[in-house]
């Protein structure tokens, strides 16, 4: 990737130095030049309006892979907080960095967020890139890609990670197609080849049905998305050190095209968090009506857990579309998870497949939830359900 | 205002097979249809348009019989239909896809709305749309599930984790929309029977003057190394007996799990 100045066409407007957000254009006798600071990141070609700065984008086959070192992560955080996916990220790239023989990083993007580097070292980083500015305060496409291209420029990973939520597969396939990077979707699951060195990505296709593995063996970096509620978080360990690295950033709010306008939190309720609750109580068709619920509620609450629903309960509207899991809803690897009157379609499975001890409770002996129940009940949920929460109240 | 919508053929139902000896997809006696997002793409395209006029261009890249898909997309009342065509093109992974279709795009070249479906239900990679955006240089807006148009401004609703976001941008642009979006149209027969004998065009790689290097398996970094159904966990205890031998049996399993309650 490069960006090319066709001097000839530039007005000397300036809207490309408003657009840089690594300081790295000058203005001399009314022409733009790039100075040293340049990252390539791109972002002065999309402002320029009169074809004066052309960003040259060709994949090419011809990457000097050698070039390229270290495993990056990109932290992901909402209202001061990391998103759990994150730290998952750093517990899979600190073994996957090992394995390697590379540094492990964090990227944060953000505005006065400094305070928060520490934890992504606590969580596994040997080194945190730190770029703020206002105008990342909220993520917004244009300025974290800007900001992430040209950090990916400037120090060449090898790999790098970000979270599968919205935010990510936002911005993921952004800079990928901004530098003709590999990127793999939704993976559930990396490793390392020995023999090439090569990030080997799995990842679910067709909602589940199928399994998928794919390498990049060319382009630099090599760039997932990654399901969060699959990999393993590290325990934070604050003694844990680690270098924090600022790059210096300056954006200009008037150059940025997309504003936000209006952001609307869910109602409480809809906080409630199913990928951290370490107990999940899922109903699904099975109950018949949405009064049936409480059934549900009443085991979760006894057992201090979360309520999860099947698509099929959502679907009919019976419980909000927050509550959901598989592949549509959220995915979830809880201690305990307990299926009432759901089937356990593919696509549910692929979402609550990886918790540790899954008990299954349904009238059909046929269902393929007990396909992988560690504990299978067959029989009548409304006869089993508010038994089993009356005992569990009576042993716990 | 000219709307391109973007549109995939994929197989009827996800419930494919593998074929165990050449770990190939079994698509025979699979019905196509068009990728169910990418039909809210269309009613999404279709409701601007009533509203607001204009013209309502459905893109598709794809093997010959993916004219299918267009002819539904026409039957629902888009204007005109474009099939990229070219065996150059096979095996595009994201990167070289979104290539691919910002080339369709720029030979349009009258555009000021693009819009796709967050994603494909086959590879479910939800890439190429801010692929296409980056190649186009434009502005993009995911997971809409509403969208406004007032004085050369989109104003967009995104769906996201647990928070709805307003986001505002000038046209052109590009939107992916989820499901709950809308309720696409069904065509009726007539127009079904109209969009049969409509003319779809036909661009080649060459047409669109398309690099050959950024196309297809060439243009691809990314690679499908190995396709396998996924395992299934073997199957544990089933508990048998009363309600409440059950029920004793697992809330004792449960209770030896030790799991803080309420943690």
């Amino acid at each position: 990737m490069a960006v090319k100045l066709i001097t000839d066409n530039c007005t000397g407007c300036r809207l490309c130095l408003r657009a840089c957000p690594y300081s790295a254009i000058d203005i001399v006798e009314d022409r733009a030049g790039f100075n040293a600071n340049c990252t390539q990141c791109g972002a002065c070609a999309s402002s320029c309006k009169f074809g004066a700065i052309l960003l040259e984008v060709t994949f090419t086959r011809d990457v000097d892979t050698t070039q390229y070192r270290g495993l990056w992560v990109v932290a992901e955080h909402l209202h001061g907080e990391f998103r759990r996916g994150t730290y998952e990220l750093l517990g899979k790239g600190r073994e996957l960095a090992d394995k390697r023989g590379a540094e492990l990083c964090a990227v944060l993007l953000g505005d006065q967020v400094q305070g928060r580097a520490a934890d992504l070292i606590a969580r596994g980083a040997d080194r945190v890139y730190l770029a703020q500015d206002p105008v990342l305060a909220h993520y917004r496409t244009g300025p974290y890609t800007d900001v992430l291209a040209g950090m990916i420029n400037q120090f060449k990973p090898e790999m790098v990670l970000v979270s599968a939520t919205p935010q990510g597969r936002d911005l993921a396939p952004r800079v990928a197609a901004r530098i003709s990077a590999g990127l793999t979707a939704d993976c559930t699951g990396l490793d390392i080849d020995e023999a090439e060195g090569l990030l080997v990505q799995t990842r679910p296709a067709f909602g589940g049905n199928l399994m998928a593995t794919i390498v990049c063996r060319q382009a630099r970096p090599q760039m997932a998305t990654v399901r969060p509620g699959v990999m393993k978080a590290l325990d934070p360990d604050a003694s844990r050190q680690g270098e924090v690295v600022t790059i210096l950033v300056h954006l200009d709010e008037r150059a940025v095209i997309a504003k936000i306008v209006e952001i609307v939190q869910q109602e409480d309720e809809g906080r409630i968090n199913l990928q951290d609750a370490q107990i999940i109580v899922s109903g699904g068709r099975g109950l018949g009506k949405p009064e049936n619920f409480s059934l549900i509620r009443e085991l979760a609450e006894a057992l201090g857990g979360a309520v999860g629903a099947s698509r099929a309960a959502v679907d009919a509207g019976w419980i909000p579309a927050y509550h959901q899991v598989g592949q549509t809803g959220r995915t979830v690897q809880p201690r305990l998870y307990i299926a009432c009157g759901i089937s356990g379609a593919v696509q549910h499975l692929a979402g609550m497949g990886s918790s540790d001890v899954i008990v299954a409770i349904n009238k059909d002996p046929l269902a393929p939830v007990f396909g992988v129940a560690t504990y299978g009940i067959v029989g009548d949920l409304f006869e089993v359900v508010p038994a089993l929460t009356k005992k569990l109240r009576e042993v716990l | 205002m000219n709307i391109v919508v973007c549109i995939k053929q994929v197989p009827e139902t996800t419930e494919v097979k593998v074929d165990p000896k050449t770990n190939a997809l079994i698509r025979e006696g699979v019905k196509s249809i068009v990728n169910p997002f990418d039909e809210n793409a269309i009613e999404a395209a279709l409701q601007l348009r009533e509203a607001h006029g204009g013209k309502v261009t459905v893109i598709c890249m794809g093997p010959p019989q993916a004219d299918e898909a267009l002819r539904h997309a026409l039957a629902m009342g888009a204007d005109e239909a474009i099939l990229l065509c070219d065996p150059a093109s096979r095996g595009s992974d994201t990167l070289a896809t979104s290539y691919t279709l910002a080339q369709v795009i720029r030979k349009i070249g009258d555009y000021d709305l693009i819009l796709c479906g967050k994603q494909a239900i086959d590879g479910d990679t939800g890439q190429v749309g801010p692929g296409l955006a980056e190649r186009l240089g434009l502005p993009q807006i995911t997971f809409a599930i509403g969208l406004e148009l007032a004085d050369g401004k989109l104003r967009a609703r995104r769906v996201l984790d647990d928070f709805f976001e307003v986001i505002e941008v000038k046209l052109p642009a590009v939107v992916t929309v989820v499901k709950q979006i809308n309720e696409p149209r069904f065509p009726g027969m007539r127009n079904v029977l109209k969009a049969k004998k409509a003319q779809i065009t036909k661009w080649t790689a060459a047409d669109i003057e398309a690099d050959l290097t950024q196309t297809g398996f060439d243009g691809s970094p990314t690679t499908v190394i190995k396709v396998w159904p996924p395992e299934r966990r073997s199957s544990g205890t089933m508990l048998e007996g009363s309600t409440d031998e059950v029920v004793s049996a697992l809330a004792k399993a449960i209770k030896e799990l030790n799991i803080a309650v309420g943690s």
